[in-house]
């Protein structure tokens, strides 16, 4: 199932620190309504502050890209820019 | 249909821009160039104290005046409770946003907005502001970024809790936010390593310089409907946030993009345009309202100045194992230096094993930052980027040589997390080597600095539309204001889908409510994520076409081909029929079925990393400490350059850009926390005698998200100027600049502690 | 505050106007006059956008007086081109991509048509000085310099034949 890391300390509050997940879902809606039925709030943390890199692409609100059960996910603070 | 560049006739050629002729002969509307009938003057009234508690404001005297027509403080505004929400370059409170556009209860830096007037002319206006009566105590301040941090500084918010600290904090602090992002084992990493090297580099802040001040003119009617027409990088962003701030729906907002003078990132946020509205919802008459030079210096984001501590392990070969970088990011007078993409850029460049990078966003008694180019990136970089010159020296291993041993790329595993896929560094650094600039000799006081950079780009949400009209022609209409060229960008990508020539399609970037939502300009988000959007819109319409050809032929879509412009058989079994061309099709619309458009909204992923290595080369005058540019060479992997003169437009004004925050540009504070230099003689952007041409090269790495190869290219050209140049001046004169800007006075003091004056000799 | 009454020659056409003593010349183009496209990007005289043409001297209009107008020639952005043909530096402003955001662009190509009235074979180094005075921050200034000396170019060969 795909492991998803959640890079950088910032959200790591609503996790007690733990850092990685294997989480059973195969978009980035269902990973994220799973991470945030087992650490409630990190989903809106995700949703509004982060970025979601799916085998090493980056994706931003993207609930219905698709992963798949090898799948590497990291969750990083969302880009902006000038 | 993109698959193969080679066949495209439009993308990649030079065309002249639509919009160019009313940008030429001084007829294109700008910010300030627009006028409504009954139109007041608004002004703003700004705090001289750098922290103060306003204890009253007294507007009785300017409200006597005559011509003034109302007067608007904090009260005017909805009290917004504290919520953070990412709708524009980065996160956004809204509350901080309100209270950034008008203070409340405190100034928190010099130039912050108390008040604000109108008045049927600006000269009343002016007038009025000296007649508003504001009762202060001043506070005691803090400007620097380390005193901001120590226990013992000025509180700028009673209720802010440092973030990303365990325990949570129970003392309100300065530092608004603690990040880290860790790989490897670092201890292990420095245990490991054979030479070790730290440094710690400073960078001021710097203003976006936008020529253009910020402006706009807006209504309101007594029915609650508003219109804006302002200058910014989003009219979206701007309905948006007035809607917030105002309290009211954001169907009652309608912005109209003006074309807008250069923002960097500066114009990603509202000043104005909320003071415009409440004054003009208050007075009943349009208000307009300009910016000065000196407001926008005083008033309006620059970006973060930082401290950069960078700690470098490597083995005697070159190759770095560990790799450790401690950043402190001024975010101004509110939380949100963009220290985040700070920390992840810094060493996104190269493949490292053991890496802990440490960012700190801390708030003191200056204008809030704002998005400025690759916000964050430069500042991390310079530090790095400058540190591994300092390193390639101690290990006698040539700078390009060390970026190339250590080089992210395709499946290296960046410290932030991510695997890269599809970059293009180790081509930048290719061609870099092989560029004629590196051969070139060199004089006395002569140097040559390399460095790199990245930057992320992103792609988000576009709208846009494809109209084909009566003759055949097409107009596209889409909804991000074009700063560099962009709608040309859109038009040749359009033309090159449909098959006409470039001048045959006329794009407009719409208002509010002439097309689909779009996220702003930034990001270096347009031609790659609008581009997608017009150019499925232009291939939702062939599509169409190919449907109409064929009704008129009575045959199967199928059995349609779109070619140069023409719907064809699709080969001999399709029957034997002439061309239908586009303007024949368009001309029978109405019989076969109406009018051909198509809308297309889409939120576009897939931009793709921006990279970048610059060569420079200096010359120092060791008398005055004036640094000389003599050569500049940007190597950039661009994706596919769908107008390659804007794209080198945009590498040559990033550059610059970059020059000058190298060379000179800083705010310089008085003991009171007043801005010294709020206007262009003293806070001195590059000049065309202080720059060389600016050579570019472009690698073309095609993205394969975008149609048509693109990525973004308008940000990564700032990341690596700033340790060139430094890296330049190390290899002219031997002296290691550490602290930006590398101006004259500074770079003449290290140069006499470097070599003691001989006065004796004289 | 009485209106003061000048009386001055815009783009080769005879003017009449009221302003204040205190209206920059800049003021009156752009608010009285509907000549919008000088622009004020500093108001001090450092960024060259409001560049304008007095007697043949290039002068920033935020830095004279409407009043000093009287009796003087003035030529703005908005004259360079004659009817429908731009001047040689507008035409390669755009073939060469010489603007971005177009804000400092009439200030530029004012100051590059003063320059090429009197001289046509500018150096690189003098069109650079001559151009210190405008401020640019889109384009590293590459791309104006290149449309400047190709403009004097084109205007040499023309003068030429």
């Amino acid at each position: 199932m795909p492991h998803v890391v959640i890079s950088g300390t910032a959200a790591r509050r609503f996790t007690g620190g733990a850092s990685e997940f294997d989480v059973e879902a195969d978009t980035v809606h269902r990973m994220i309504r799973e991470l945030d039925r087992r650490f409630p709030g990190l989903g809106q943390q995700i949703d509004e502050g982060m970025a979601v890199a799916i085998d090493g692409e980056i994706y931003q609100d993207a609930y219905m890209e698709k992963l798949s059960p090898d799948s590497e996910v990291y969750l990083i603070p969302k880009i902006g820019g000038g | 249909m993109a698959s193969s560049y080679d066949t495209l006739k439009v993308v990649g050629t030079r065309p002249i821009r639509p919009d160019g002729v009313d940008k030429v002969i001084g007829r294109a509307a700008f910010g300030a160039d627009m006028v409504m009938p009954g139109m007041l003057w608004g002004k703003v009234k700004r705090s001289p104290h750098a922290h103060a508690r306003i204890k009253s404001i007294n507007a009785d005297k300017a409200l006597k005046l005559p011509g003034v027509k109302a007067v608007v403080t904090a009260a005017d505004f909805p009290s917004i409770p504290s919520e953070e929400a990412f709708v524009g370059e980065g996160p956004m409170n809204f509350r901080d946003l309100s209270r950034n556009c008008m203070a409340q209860d405190k100034a928190l830096y010099d130039g912050h907005a108390v008040a604000a007037v109108a008045a049927t002319s600006s000269a009343i206006a002016e007038e009025a502001l000296d007649l508003i009566e504001v009762e202060y105590e001043v506070l005691p301040h803090v400007i620097d970024v380390e005193a901001a941090m120590a226990d013992d500084a000025p509180l700028l918010h009673d209720d802010l809790f440092t973030q990303g600290v365990e325990p949570k904090p129970t003392r309100p602090s300065n530092i608004a936010k603690k990040i880290g992002f860790n790989k490897g084992d670092i201890a292990a990493g420095f245990k490991e390593a054979e030479v070790v090297i730290e440094r710690r580099y400073t960078t001021q802040p710097v203003h976006q310089g936008y020529i253009e001040p910020h402006a706009c003119v807006v209504s309101v009617a007594t029915d609650g409907q508003c219109t804006i027409f302002s200058s910014s990088q989003g009219q979206f962003m701007v309905r948006a946030y007035c809607a917030k701030l105002l309290g009211t729906d954001i169907a009652n907002i309608r912005a109209i993009p003006s074309e807008i003078g250069g923002g960097f990132g500066g114009k990603t946020l509202v000043y104005l345009e909320p003071l415009a509205l409440a004054l003009s919802k208050k007075a009943g008459r349009p208000v307009k309202m300009v910016m000065n030079r000196e407001e926008v210096f005083r008033g309006t984001g620059p970006t973060s100045g930082g401290v950069i501590e960078v700690k470098l392990g490597a083995k005697r070969d070159g190759h770095i194992v560990a790799a450790q970088l401690v950043l402190k990011y001024q975010a101004g007078a509110f939380p949100g230096s963009p220290v985040g993409p700070g920390c992840m850029c810094g060493f996104a460049m190269y493949d490292l094993p053991n890496v802990s990078i440490t960012g700190y966003d801390v708030v003191s008694n200056r204008p809030k930052v704002a998005a400025y180019r690759a916000p964050g990136a430069p500042i991390s970089s310079f530090g790095v980027e400058s540190c591994l010159d300092e390193l390639a020296r101690e290990l006698r291993i040539d700078p390009l040589k060390l970026r190339e041993l250590n080089a992210a790329k395709d499946g290296t595993k960046t410290a932030h997390g991510p695997t890269f896929v599809n970059v293009g560094y180790v081509q930048t650094l290719e061609a870099a080597k092989n560029h004629p600039h590196m051969q070139q000799k060199l004089g006395p006081n002569q140097g040559r600095g390399i460095a790199s950079g990245f930057w992320f780009n992103i792609g988000g949400e576009s709208s846009a539309g494809c109209f084909i009209n009566e003759d055949g022609t097409a107009t596209i209409v889409e909804g991000c204001p074009d700063i560099g060229g962009s709608r040309a960008g859109m038009a040749m990508m359009a033309a090159e889908v449909l098959g006409i020539p470039y001048d045959r399609v006329r794009p407009v970037v719409g208002d509010t409510a002439s097309v689909g939502f779009n996220f702003l300009t930034g990001g270096s988000r347009v031609t790659f994520a609008t581009g997608m959007a017009v150019t499925q819109a232009a291939e939702k319409v062939v599509v169409e076409l190919k449907r109409r050809a064929a009704m008129i032929w009575d045959i199967s879509p199928d059995a349609v081909e779109w070619k140069d412009g023409m719907a064809v058989p699709a080969g001999a079994n399709a029957g034997n029929f002439d061309p239908l061309s586009l303007a024949d099709i368009a001309l029978k619309a109405g019989r076969t079925g109406g009018p051909i458009s198509a809308e297309v909204s889409i939120n576009a992923q897939g931009a793709g990393p921006g990279f970048a290595t610059h060569i420079c080369d200096v010359e120092v005058d060791p008398e005055t400490g004036r640094v000389k540019i003599l050569r500049y060479t940007a190597v950039q992997d661009v994706g596919r350059a769908i107008h390659p003169a804007y794209v080198e437009g945009q590498i040559q004004g990033g550059v610059a850009q970059g020059i000058g925050w190298a060379l000179n540009e800083e705010y310089i504070y008085d003991r009171n926390g007043r801005l010294d230099n709020p206007g262009f003689l003293d806070y001195r952007i590059p000049v065309a005698s202080d720059m060389p041409m600016l050579e570019t090269v472009m690698v073309e790495v095609p993205n394969p998200r975008h149609p048509f190869g693109a990525k973004g290219v308008g940000e990564v050209p700032i990341v690596p100027p700033m340790a060139a140049v430094a890296n330049a001046i190390a290899d002219a004169v031997g002296t290691r600049m550490r602290d930006l800007p590398m101006s004259p006075p500074k770079l003449r003091a290290a140069l006499d502690e470097q070599n003691p004056p001989r006065m004796a000799a004289e | 505050m009485s209106k003061h009454h000048v009386t001055t020659t815009i783009n080769g056409e005879p003017m009449e106007y009221l302003c204040e003593a205190q209206q920059t010349m800049l003021d009156v183009l752009r608010d009285e006059l509907g000549l919008t496209g000088s622009k004020e990007g500093c108001s001090s005289g450092d960024c060259g956008a409001c560049t304008i043409i007095v007697d043949g001297n290039i002068t920033c209009s935020c830095l004279m007086l409407g009043v000093e107008a009287e009796g003087r020639k003035i030529e703005t952005i908005e004259g360079i081109a004659q009817g429908d043909r731009l001047h040689p530096v507008q035409q390669k402003f755009l073939e060469h991509a010489a603007l971005q955001c177009g804000f400092c662009t009439p200030g530029f190509i004012v100051a590059a048509k003063a320059l090429l009235d009197t001289t046509l074979n500018p150096t690189e180094e003098e069109a650079r000085y001559w151009l210190a005075g405008n401020l640019c921050r889109c384009t590293g200034y590459d791309k104006i310099i290149r449309a400047v000396l190709d403009a004097a170019a084109v205007m040499r060969a023309e003068a030429g034949r």
